[in-house]
């Protein structure tokens, strides 16, 4: 069994390695997503086929391959060194960011065109627009897609034991080797997730009731896992709208 | 920045190796996902709730945990109780049973569409349950929902490298393998467009397929 010398030295900063990676490159993801997502609304061919041209490279790999590609290739193509750490939260945020901005993109088209003109008729530049007409209410359709996605990056996380970050599932992939009993710490780690995943969502739907105050929309109903689901019709994990 | 094609030319038959092994995954945990998907759904209809709950639980699960570490327990853990697989077999199911918790909610959306009249109808002609489920509505709602069960085919395919972890020879597991024993990098990079080059026009297609089934 799990010995404490073990668990203070090993399993408990593995858990806290899965939070900084889920934080970090979830922010990544959510700083990427925004310019993107309202790029890809642009009126210009260029730019929108620039951005979606990110969105469809990020949404065609696999996210391990690429981490495992910024981890060991482009020190070695570039003659540069840097930590695991750094490199999964790279890959993550740039593979997440990806899909995220398919969520703003699709709550933006969401969005009245006559919102849009109103903001033209009243003399409003277009980041003025953005800021106080459209992100506003975009905002509110976004957050249950980003719950669904932020539940999928947390499991992403997992991904970076394999470029040699310590983080909870490297901590358990190390007990296997040290003990022969694989079964208790296997179970305590799908458990972990499952209660980090609980705990987001119980967080995203705090932040959901918070949106939604003030834009006119009746709160949704509470179920014990009704927010993972996305309500909306764009798919997150696979990034189709509308196929449902 | 030194690129050399001599190691594209070795790694190419380990290549291909595993770009078999990955089609191999991809289809036969395609097999599982979409089979015990629907049944997942259909369990989730059920009137009786200790049919119900149990399943809503465990596919629930297995959604909000990662299939990395249900890899690590299907290939550590259950030997000590049961049979031992393969890595690849390990693999299909690993990828079959994750996903298939992902397409019983396209099922069951699909299901859901399925006008209440056809049910009502159903029932009049006095057609059993289960004449019901396999004349009247799942051939209704596995029409709409092909596309959405194609994306998870892609899904598929890009989550599949994880089955490296445990030793499966795919692609990813190939590259690795090569990068190794040569300490080079052609490999991986020739991994990570070789996924581009199959999902990519894969996600084209299914948009091709969703504008002519969906209406």
């Amino acid at each position: 069994m799990m010995s404490s010398q073990f668990l203070e030295n090993w399993f408990l900063p593995g858990v806290w390695i899965t939070v900084q990676v889920t934080v970090l490159s979830a922010a990544l993801a959510f700083v990427i997503a925004f310019p993107i997502g309202v790029l890809r609304t642009s009126r210009l061919w260029i730019v929108r086929f620039l951005a979606g041209t990110y969105f469809e490279i990020f949404r065609s790999t696999s996210s391990l391959v690429f981490m495992f590609w910024i981890a060991f290739t482009v020190p070695a193509l570039f003659q540069i060194s840097f930590e695991p750490l750094f490199a999964g939260v790279i890959a993550l945020g740039i593979t997440y960011g990806a899909y995220a901005s398919e969520i703003v993109r699709g709550a933006l088209a969401a969005v009245p065109q006559a919102q849009r003109e109103a903001g033209i008729a009243l003399n409003f530049t277009p980041l003025q627009r953005l800021r106080r007409i459209e992100l506003p209410q975009a905002w509110p359709e976004m957050l249950p897609p980003f719950n669904n996605l932020l539940i999928e990056l947390l499991k992403g996380t997992s991904l970076v034991s394999l470029i040699a970050v310590a983080d909870m599932t490297f901590a358990g992939d190390l007990l296997r080797l040290v003990t022969t009993e694989s079964g208790p710490i296997y179970t305590l780690l799908l458990a972990l997730y499952f209660v980090f995943a609980f705990i987001l969502t119980r967080g995203m739907r705090l932040l959901e009731r918070h949106a939604k105050k003030g834009v006119g929309q009746a709160p949704e109903k509470l179920g014990l896992f009704s927010g993972i689901r996305s309500k909306s019709s764009i798919d997150v994990v696979t990034g189709a709208g509308g196929a449902k | 920045m030194n690129w050399d094609w001599q190691n594209v030319d070795d790694f190419m038959p380990l290549f291909w190796d595993g770009v078999w092994i990955t089609l191999k995954a991809l289809f036969f945990g395609t097999l599982i996902a979409f089979s015990l998907g629907m049944v997942w759904a259909i369990a989730q209809r059920s009137e009786k709730k200790w049919i119900r709950w149990p399943v809503t639980v465990f596919t629930e699960f297995i959604r909000n945990t990662p299939l990395l570490v249900q890899l690590f327990f299907l290939f550590y853990v259950v030997p000590e109780w049961g049979p031992s697989m393969s890595p690849l077999v390990t693999g299909i199911v690993g990828l079959g049973l994750h996903y298939s918790t992902y397409t019983s909610e396209v099922y069951r959306a699909g299901i859901e569409g399925v006008p209440e009249g056809q049910w009502e109808a159903a029932t009049a002609l006095s057609l059993t349950k289960q004449r019901t489920w396999t004349a009247v509505i799942l051939p209704q709602a596995v029409r709409r929902v092909v596309p959405a069960l194609g994306n998870y085919v892609i899904v598929m395919l890009k989550e599949s490298p994880q089955m490296a972890a445990i030793g499966a020879l795919d692609m990813l597991g190939q590259a690795q393998g090569y990068s190794q024993a040569t300490f080079t990098y052609e490999a991986i990079s020739i991994v990570g467009v070789a996924f581009i080059v199959i999902a990519y026009p894969a996600s084209l297609l299914l948009r091709v397929l969703e504008r002519r089934l969906v209406r």
